[in-house]
């Protein structure tokens, strides 16, 4: 069962890639407070990832011929880990390095391979992702944003919401309905890029829970797009998305969203000179590797060129699960030693942490979803 | 032909599923002679997989028979097979001959130790020296466990030394004892899944439950998570690294009770029964947990060490698990 997701080593020309990070991350990060860089992937910083682009550590995965550096899938895990271990502020070009551009890559056109990619690997293009809708949330078949086809081109009408960094992004790349209705289910589903700057769309930011502000609400109406806003085929969205999803669920951006709150309370520790609590310390550290060791492993399924979708969630659900415990077990931690004083930003970090972290199984599937998918990769159903 | 020419785990799993059948388990559980088992397997030549080339082995890595040990997990073997390949290696090493029949690894004498019933001699780690024993002369004890074949030993162990290296035997029993956790957890997995495709309840297969689809996939996932750390925990070979040890054994042993305990709910009451072979995979989960350091053991050592670091988490694990 799930046969080869077995141990696999980073290969040392990717290893090499380390220092290069660490250097800009040294210059660009070190001085901001850990709850800021608790952050990381809702830390937006478009000159940091203009820098990141400079030095030619977005787009590894992408060819060459379109800006791209013609690495793989671990060249990618060593950076994203250097950066999200040190909570690097990378949102504005998270998604279009991910996802936008491998989607853009595969099913694109050679001349819309040509206008996005190279964009995106100077971190100069930033796009925002268009699933869920007031009526689809993990239901995504269910969407009713339509693009009707006209003479020429598509008319983009509907609304999409909680999608992260819209009110940054030049570009969103939407899952609508092009044909039949929700009926149809899967059929019917297509992708289309559309430029948040034409006429008819409007972004408005939502607020969230910790202040602050990473993800809209985007409206269309009646968005005129030209002939070429389709990505890949009409009607094989859902296929696509499928494709692009296991991109999402399977980096290492999956296990370390809490790192920061653990690095901040290991501090702490060491500072107080406490080691009553090790053997939690060592569990954490042990289940931290073990996870790191998945991550590679599913990381070379992509390299192989697969498609890892079970596996991919595996090390999601796994990892998400993680990333939730940190909060609470530290939380306790520092909380049954009411005498020992707390320096306000390991506070500040800790509820921060705290606060988003059920965000972390919601985001790129819910942990039911991805249950189901892994059920069904086990032969269940 | 050396055996790194052949396919190495496939005639082993066709040897596994041929002799050591549940049946065969059962009868080793209850006393029977080890001899029809051990034969075959002395005669397959893998006891010395892991001895050099030049003392006359297959000079395996340790991290190449991991998947043997946990073929040996997922039969519920209760013979201390890995035990005696590494014994057989370390004692070629030292250029001791080997005993012909099986050892066991004992990295104390305080607890009981798994497979010492089967067992002609004993690997001991004094914490000093590690010394080859007869099992007699440590004078094995039945624990009077239900079918266990572990025995607590005591006494002084009588004969041959080999040098004691820094971790001594505990650090690459417990990854032994992970490799083998992997094996059962994977076959209890596939059991499960299997079984809630078959029986049916209130009309359906109760694999068409979400609430049992939840379950197996968490199963799955700690079967995934057993494989990987097991697999880390043999990859720097016969000499572990106390970190990795620390790493692959908490993995597994949190797994185990886990694993165990999702497996019994999907079975119900017939996996609870003795004539069904749940119950053989399941006593094993836990024996293997307990042996060498179970989790909390694991996790003391290790994170002491990380808290006597002053790098970052992913650094120190990168450098100190992974090396």
């Amino acid at each position: 069962m799930f046969d080869t997701l077995t141990l696999a080593t980073l290969p040392e020309q990717d290893e090499a890639l380390r220092p290069v990070v660490r250097d800009l991350v040294a210059r660009h990060v070190a001085a901001l407070a850990a709850d800021r860089r608790a952050r990381s992937w809702q830390g937006f910083d478009a000159g940091f990832s203009r820098a990141l682009g400079k030095a030619g550590l977005i787009g590894l995965t992408l060819p060459k011929a379109y800006g791209g550096q013609g690495r793989g899938a671990f060249a990618r895990f060593v950076v994203v880990e250097e950066l999200l271990g040190a909570g690097a502020p990378v949102a504005a070009h998270w998604i279009a390095d991910r996802q936008s551009a491998p989607l853009i890559l595969h099913f694109g056109t050679e001349a819309q391979r040509q206008c996005y990619i190279p964009g995106i690997c100077r971190g100069e293009l930033l796009f925002c992702i268009g699933m869920s809708e007031p009526g689809s949330g993990s239901d995504l078949a269910s969407v009713r944003t339509r693009a009707e086809r006209m003479e020429k081109g598509w008319l983009l009408n509907g609304q999409k919401i909680w999608t992260s960094n819209a009110m940054h992004s030049d570009y969103m790349i939407a899952l609508v309905r092009t044909s039949g209705t929700t009926e149809d289910r899967h059929a019917g589903l297509s992708q289309v890029i559309v430029d948040l700057k034409a006429p008819g769309v409007t972004v408005r930011p939502i607020v969230d829970l910790t202040g602050d502000a990473h993800f809209a609400e985007v409206f269309f109406d009646n968005v005129a797009l030209g002939e070429d806003a389709l990505i890949g085929r009409e009607g094989e969205g859902w296929k696509q998305v499928g494709a692009e999803l296991a991109f999402e669920r399977s980096g290492p951006e999956r296990i370390y969203s809490s790192v920061v709150l653990l690095d901040a309370w290991v501090r702490h520790l060491q500072a107080t000179g406490r080691n009553d609590c090790a053997p939690l310390v060592g569990r954490l550290t042990a289940e931290l590797a073990t996870l790191r060791a998945m991550s590679i492993a599913c990381t070379a399924r992509l390299a192989a060129g697969e498609s890892p979708v079970a596996e991919a969630s595996i090390v999601k659900d796994r990892g998400t699960g993680f990333e939730q415990e940190l909060p609470v077990v530290i939380g306790d931690d520092l909380a049954a030693h009411p005498d020992e004083p707390v320096s306000e930003e390991l506070y500040r970090t800790l509820l921060y942490v705290t606060h988003v972290a059920p965000s972390f199984s919601l985001r790129g599937g819910t942990r039911e979803i991805l249950r189901g998918i892994i059920a069904r990769g086990m032969g269940l159903r | 032909m050396t055996m790194q020419d052949m396919d190495l785990l496939g005639p082993f799993v066709r040897l596994l599923d041929d002799v050591a059948v549940p049946a065969a388990v059962r009868a080793l559980e209850a006393g029977g002679s080890i001899r029809p088992i051990w034969q075959a397997i002395v005669d397959s030549g893998y006891l010395d997989a892991l001895v050099g080339e030049d003392r006359g082995g297959a000079g395996l890595a340790l991290g190449e028979i991991a998947p043997l040990v946990e073929a040996l997990g997922a039969h519920a073997l209760p013979l201390p097979v890995a035990d005696t390949m590494v014994a057989r290696a370390l004692l070629a090493e030292a250029g001791i001959a080997a005993p012909a029949g099986p050892i066991v690894l004992v990295s104390s004498l305080a607890q009981p130790v798994p497979g010492a019933l089967l067992a002609d001699h004993a690997l001991v780690d004094t914490g000093m020296a590690v010394v080859l024993s007869p099992i007699a002369a440590l004078d094995p004890q039945p624990t009077g466990v239900h079918g266990s074949v572990s025995a607590k030993l005591s006494g002084v162990p009588q004969g041959p030394s080999l040098a004691r290296a820094a971790g001594g035997l505990r650090a690459v029993a417990a990854v032994l004892r992970a490799a083998l956790i992997a094996g059962a957890t994977a076959r209890l997995t596939e059991m499960s899944a299997a079984y809630a495709n078959e029986r049916a309840q209130f009309g359906k297969p109760i694999g068409r439950q979400q609430a049992l689809q939840q379950m197996l996939a968490v199963m799955a996932e700690d079967m995934i998570a057993c494989r990987i750390a097991a697999g880390m925990g043999a990859s720097h070979g016969i000499a572990v690294p106390v970190h990795l040890a620390a790493s692959a054994k908490i993995t597994t042993s949190i797994a185990a009770s886990r694993v165990a305990s999702s497996a019994h709910a999907v079975h119900g009451a017939i996996g609870i029964s003795e004539e069904y072979d749940l119950q053989l995979l399941t006593r094993r989960l836990h024996e293997w947990r307990l042996a060498d350091g179970s989790e909390g053991y694991w996790s003391g050592l290790l994170g002491k060490a990380r808290l006597d670091s002053a790098a970052p988490t992913v650094d120190w694990v990168r450098a100190e698990v992974f090396g």
